[in-house]
């Protein structure tokens, strides 16, 4: 649904444009303030203690000779936090669940789950105290995988913890349920030429941001509190935050530090509410601030998944059927993405008959948390990767093939909606055109290709635009940058105003600033703060308007704002000369007062986005060991507002996904304990193991921004699973079905081929 | 915890001889300091020992052979034009530690002396005959390197020993060393398998060589076997398979986080026969590629 009728496409003067970062010199000079960057008078040090065990009844927490340690100051366990927690709209459940994980209850439900927290006058003392607090743990059975987990006998997490969604049968670890599709897949496969049914697993990853979680919070005994963090989103952690230490939401102010990557991990609350309840106890300021382990044993990685794929396929490529069944394991609470993965899986293609079904279910494991376009890697993984897999079989080319079922403006998706403007089609027929496409292998490398799909979101939104009366600008915006948005903002005021980039400064308001904003996920800022942008410009820009009407002596209406000037709107309107955005704001506190711009929303013309990825791959047939050769991804931006910015997100989401494909994984031992819990061991690509990634960005403009703007943070991270795994399963010549493709299960695969 | 600066090593040796509780030494600190910070050691006596004069030192001696100061850091082994000609296997192994600030600080006796079956500078250091001074309470001894390691994290080091020298045998005439290492990445990673290879030729036979492994045991070990394959062969592929045989049978590992054991196992081989060749080329005075 087009949400404006005056959709711009051309005669941009500063979208498009790629001028420098505004908060460039901060970041490399070290003047930005990160979460760990900030101190205060009187401040403490906070520490956790957490649960050595994957499972664990808490019989008793004895925390005399911890509180006895000089310099301790305060020591909380979940006895320190309300029994019960406020309901917030569109949080159901969900309050408790946030409680839980950053307090263990009754039960450590993973290995790493918190069970108390010290405050001391320094962190080495708040370390020692730790060792000094004694929890009497009894050991319960346990279950890290997901398959499992929703088997008959498996250790059950939570009684009760199912939703009605859920069919009768099911083990309780099973606690949502999704289906959704059209037609008769049944049908689809008996006119099938070839049907293939295979299983694929993908293994938990972490966003592995490089600025570890960290806050500094201070709560008096008034209920009144200050939070200064590294987040996502201040204002879900203001209400999450009042939620589970029983505040007053208002009187919490949270301020959201600079943020060294979040990637969706820094959308959840893990650790701020207890840096609140220990200063709530001490009377004092405390600082917490995540070790890299505790990091990947207590924030939020993505779900492991095993799924099932069948699709049909006629002789000449047409997709006649698919259904999908996907398992995912999302930690000790609900909300693994099982949802997503089934919407997203089939979303590239135009189905006649389609079927997918979801599994959200609960293990020992850290509470998973949004990465990069939730659940859709994985989905895609196994789907593309069949595709591959068929197209090899039946001797078609996998563009052509993936063109000829794309889907197109008018098709009904596999999950629903009709699809108004998208770029499926257009980002297939770019890699078709690309040189990367057509350039030939050398021995021993293979090709992949492999489409993505993510939703995009909108999402409450609120922008506020002061003028200064020297004609410049200042836009309070609530959604952190975590992608460069301070300069698209900037870019898109500039366009609306007719002032230069450098004249607007954009700050990210604290939520005692400005209106309430969603978190900055769902690849929404761009869109939505975006659009609130140019709306709040737009309302500025009347009020400029009525100002010079109101000297000239005419109607508002017949005034025009031009490159930053009022003008006549025609010979009608009379004979003056242009007034300049300066000579209206210079005596703005004399004709009627400061001008400022607001704009307050829930935008839902998100316009969902596609991309196509084309990788080469080298395998080494002695050790297993991959290398990539050449990447080029290819994404639909419906309009790059700052194209440097949009090329970092396809890179940075190739990145992470040849990181996902190849090395990182969550290992648990035998005892449910996390053993790669620091980054020798878990192994995200350094910067030698990839190449210079090249993109092509395709604008398919979305009629649901002003300027056409898509999300593309997300889309990014889709494909490149199946894309690497299509090159190297082409390469060694033989099917990878299982994620990571680590060197040993690259040979063991390669050995079990021979025999 | 008691940080001590000694002037000497007799005055180390007495501090060491005397504490109770945990010792450690410190030389560049880049695994002492990490464990200290991480909270796996806290030592109760810390004994600093790069500022006893001369550890900084690489020194040739008069007979070709090297002794070098035990908090020389891998940079500046790789800058030293003499020793990288002398020993570049040797060399390229200390070099493929860390990351290039590590590289400033790390030192081949912490390597040898934290005890990991992956430490990459040990097994170029087996190969090439190195040996170090054991200085302790009862006197001095020379100790071949591979008798220094006892287990993951453990060393044949009594109460009271340190190592204050590293001493490298004379290159000689037409040798060649190397050591690979296979991880999954291309850097800032630890061995999945490590190998070192040194030889002599006499034309394109190889009279001498020896061989050792990291990361597939619980300490690096020799392969004698390996060295047999080799010697009396031109590295053809006859000798090249003895060699992958040899190594791979002398493989004792684990199945862990890094690899399994039959993946170890069967990239022990691989690795070995391509280190050879590093080696033999550069004892026939051919060009090697700088490790990957």
């Amino acid at each position: 649904m087009a949400l404006d009728d005056d959709l711009k496409k051309d005669g941009f003067t500063f979208v498009g444009t790629r001028p420098k970062r505004p908060d460039g010199l901060d970041k490399v000079t070290g003047r930005a303030k990160f979460g760990a960057d900030m101190v205060a008078p009187g401040m403490l040090h906070g520490a956790i203690l957490r649960s050595p065990h994957a499972h664990a009844r808490i019989k008793g927490i004895d925390t005399s000779k911890a509180e006895a340690l000089e310099g301790v100051k305060a020591v909380v366990t979940r006895a320190d936090f309300p029994d019960t927690v406020q309901h917030k709209p569109g949080m159901a459940g969900e309050m408790w669940n946030v409680l839980e994980n950053v307090m263990a209850g009754e039960k450590a439900l993973y290995d790493g789950h918190a069970v108390a927290a010290v405050a001391a006058t320094s962190a080495l003392i708040a370390k020692d105290a730790l060792k000094l607090i004694e929890v009497d743990y009894e050991v319960l059975p346990h279950v890290t995988d997901v398959d499992k987990a929703m088997a008959e006998g498996a250790p059950v997490i939570r009684e009760g913890s199912a939703d009605r969604s859920v069919p009768e049968g099911l083990h309780p670890n099973v606690v949502r349920y999704h289906e959704s599709g059209h037609g008769d897949v049944e049908a689809g496969f008996a006119k099938a030429d070839l049907v293939m049914e295979d299983t694929y697993k993908t293994e938990a990853t972490h966003q592995g941001y490089i600025e570890p979680h960290a806050c500094l919070g201070m709560l008096g005994a008034d209920g009144k509190g200050e939070l200064w963090c590294t987040t996502q989103g201040h204002f879900y952690f203001q209400k999450v935050c009042a939620a589970v230490l029983g505040l007053e939401t208002s009187q919490l102010r949270v301020t959201a530090s600079e943020i060294g990557g979040g990637f969706g991990g820094k959308t959840t609350v893990f650790m701020e509410p207890v840096s609140l309840a220990l200063s709530r106890k001490a009377n004092r300021p405390v600082k917490m601030v995540m070790s890299r382990s505790e990091v990947f044993r207590a924030t939020g990685p993505t779900a492991s998944a095993s799924m099932d794929i069948k699709i049909g396929m006629t002789k000449d490529g047409t997709i006649t059927a698919a259904k999908g069944t996907y398992r995912l394991q999302g930690g000790a609470f609900p909300g693994a993405p099982a949802d997503f993965t089934a919407m997203c899986g089939f979303a590239p293609y135009c189905l006649e008959n389609v079927l997918q079904i979801g599994y959200d279910v609960m293990a020992n494991r850290p509470k998973q948390a949004a990465y990069r376009a939730p659940g859709a890697p994985m989905g895609a993984f196994a789907v593309e990767s069949v595709i591959d897999e068929m197209c090899n079989k039946l001797g078609l080319d996998p563009v052509e093939v993936r063109l000829k079922n794309a889907a197109r403006d008018g098709t009904k998706s596999s999950y629903g909606p009709t699809w108004d403007a998208i770029g499926q089609v257009a980002c297939l027929e770019a890699v078709k055109a690309h040189p990367h496409y057509s350039t030939p292998l050398k021995e021993g490398q293979g090709r992949g290709i492999a489409s993505g799909f993510w939703f995009n979101h909108g999402g409450e939104t609120s922008v506020s635009l002061a003028l200064s009366e020297d004609g410049t600008a200042q836009i309070s915006v609530g959604t952190p940058d975590i992608g460069g948005s301070r300069a698209s903002m900037a870019l898109m005021a500039a366009e609306v105003l007719g002032i230069p980039y450098e004249n607007i400064r954009v700050t990210i308001a604290d939520t005692a600033t400005l209106g309430y904003n969603d978190v900055s996920h769902g690849s929404r800022v761009t869109y939505a703060s975006g659009l609130a942008t140019i709306k709040a410009a737009r309302d500025a820009v009347e009020k400029l308007k009525g100002r010079a009407a109101a000297e000239w002596g005419i109607d508002p209406d017949a005034v025009t704002w031009e490159d930053g000037y009022a003008k006549p709107s025609g010979p009608n309107a009379g004979e003056f000369e242009p007034m300049h955005i300066t000579k209206i704001t210079g005596k703005m506190g004399r004709t009627g007062g400061p001008i400022s711009g607001h704009f307050e929303a829930t935008p839902e013309g998100a316009g969902v986005s596609f991309g196509t990825h084309i990788v080469d791959a080298e395998v080494d047939p002695e050790t297993g060991k991959t290398s990539i050769i050449r990447y080029t991804v290819v994404q639909d931006a419906g309009k790059a507002i700052h194209p440097t910015y949009v090329e970092g997100q396809f890179q940075g989401g190739a990145a992470q996904g040849i990181g996902w494909a190849l090395n990182e994984e969550y290992i648990y031992g035998e005892d449910g304990r996390l053993q790669n819990s620091i980054f020798l061991d878990y192994r995200i690509p350094v910067a030698s193991d990839l190449p210079m990634i090249d993109t092509v960005i395709v604008e398919v403009p979305n009629p649901g921004h002003p300027y056409g703007v898509r999300g593309v943070g997300e889309t990014g991270i889709v494909p490149p699973l199946a894309a690497v795994a299509n090159a190297v399963s082409n390469a060694a010549g033989v099917r990878l079905k299982e994620l990571p493709m680590s060197p040993p299960r690259i040979l063991k695969a390669l050995k079990d081929q021979k025999g | 915890m008691r940080y001590h600066t000694p002037a000497s090593f007799d005055d180390a040796i007495a501090i060491a001889a005397q504490a109770e509780g945990i010792t450690r030494f410190l030389a560049g600190g880049t695994d002492v300091l990490v464990q200290l910070r991480s909270d796996l050691v806290t030592p109760d006596d810390l004994i600093d020992i790069k500022q006893i004069p001369g550890t900084h030192d690489i020194v040739q001696n008069a007979d070709g052979s090297w002794t070098l100061g035990i908090a020389v850091s891998g940079a500046e082994m790789t800058e030293h034009a003499g020793l990288c000609a002398a020993w570049p296997g040797l060399v390229e192994g200390m070099d493929l530690i860390g990351s290039t600030q590590v590289q400033g600080r790390a030192t081949l006796v912490g390597n040898l002396c934290n005890g990991s079956p992956a430490a990459d500078s040990v097994p170029g250091m087996m190969a090439a005959g190195v040996t170090v001074t054991v200085m302790g309470p009862n006197g001095t001894r020379e100790v071949a390197v591979e008798d220094i390691p006892a287990g993951p994290g453990r060393t044949n080091l009594a109460k009271g020993e340190l190592i204050a020298a590293v001493n490298i045998p004379a290159r000689g005439e037409n040798g060649g060393d190397a050591y690979q290492r296979f991880i999954p990445r291309t850097e800032m990673d630890i061995a999945v398998v490590g190998v070192g290879v040194s030889l002599r030729l006499d034309g394109d036979i190889i009279t001498e060589a020896r061989v050792a492994l990291g990361a597939v045991a619980p300490t690096a070990l020799m392969v004698p076997d390996g060295a047999a394959a080799l010697i009396g062969s031109t590295l053809d592929d006859a000798a090249k398979a003895r060699l992958a045989a040899a190594a791979s049978a002398a493989c004792n590992p684990i199945d862990d986080k890094r690899g399994t054991i039959e993946f170890r196992t069967d990239v022990a081989g691989v690795l070995a026969c391509r280190t050879a060749q590093r080696a033999y080329d550069r004892a026939q005075g051919k060009k090697v590629a700088k490790h990957v």
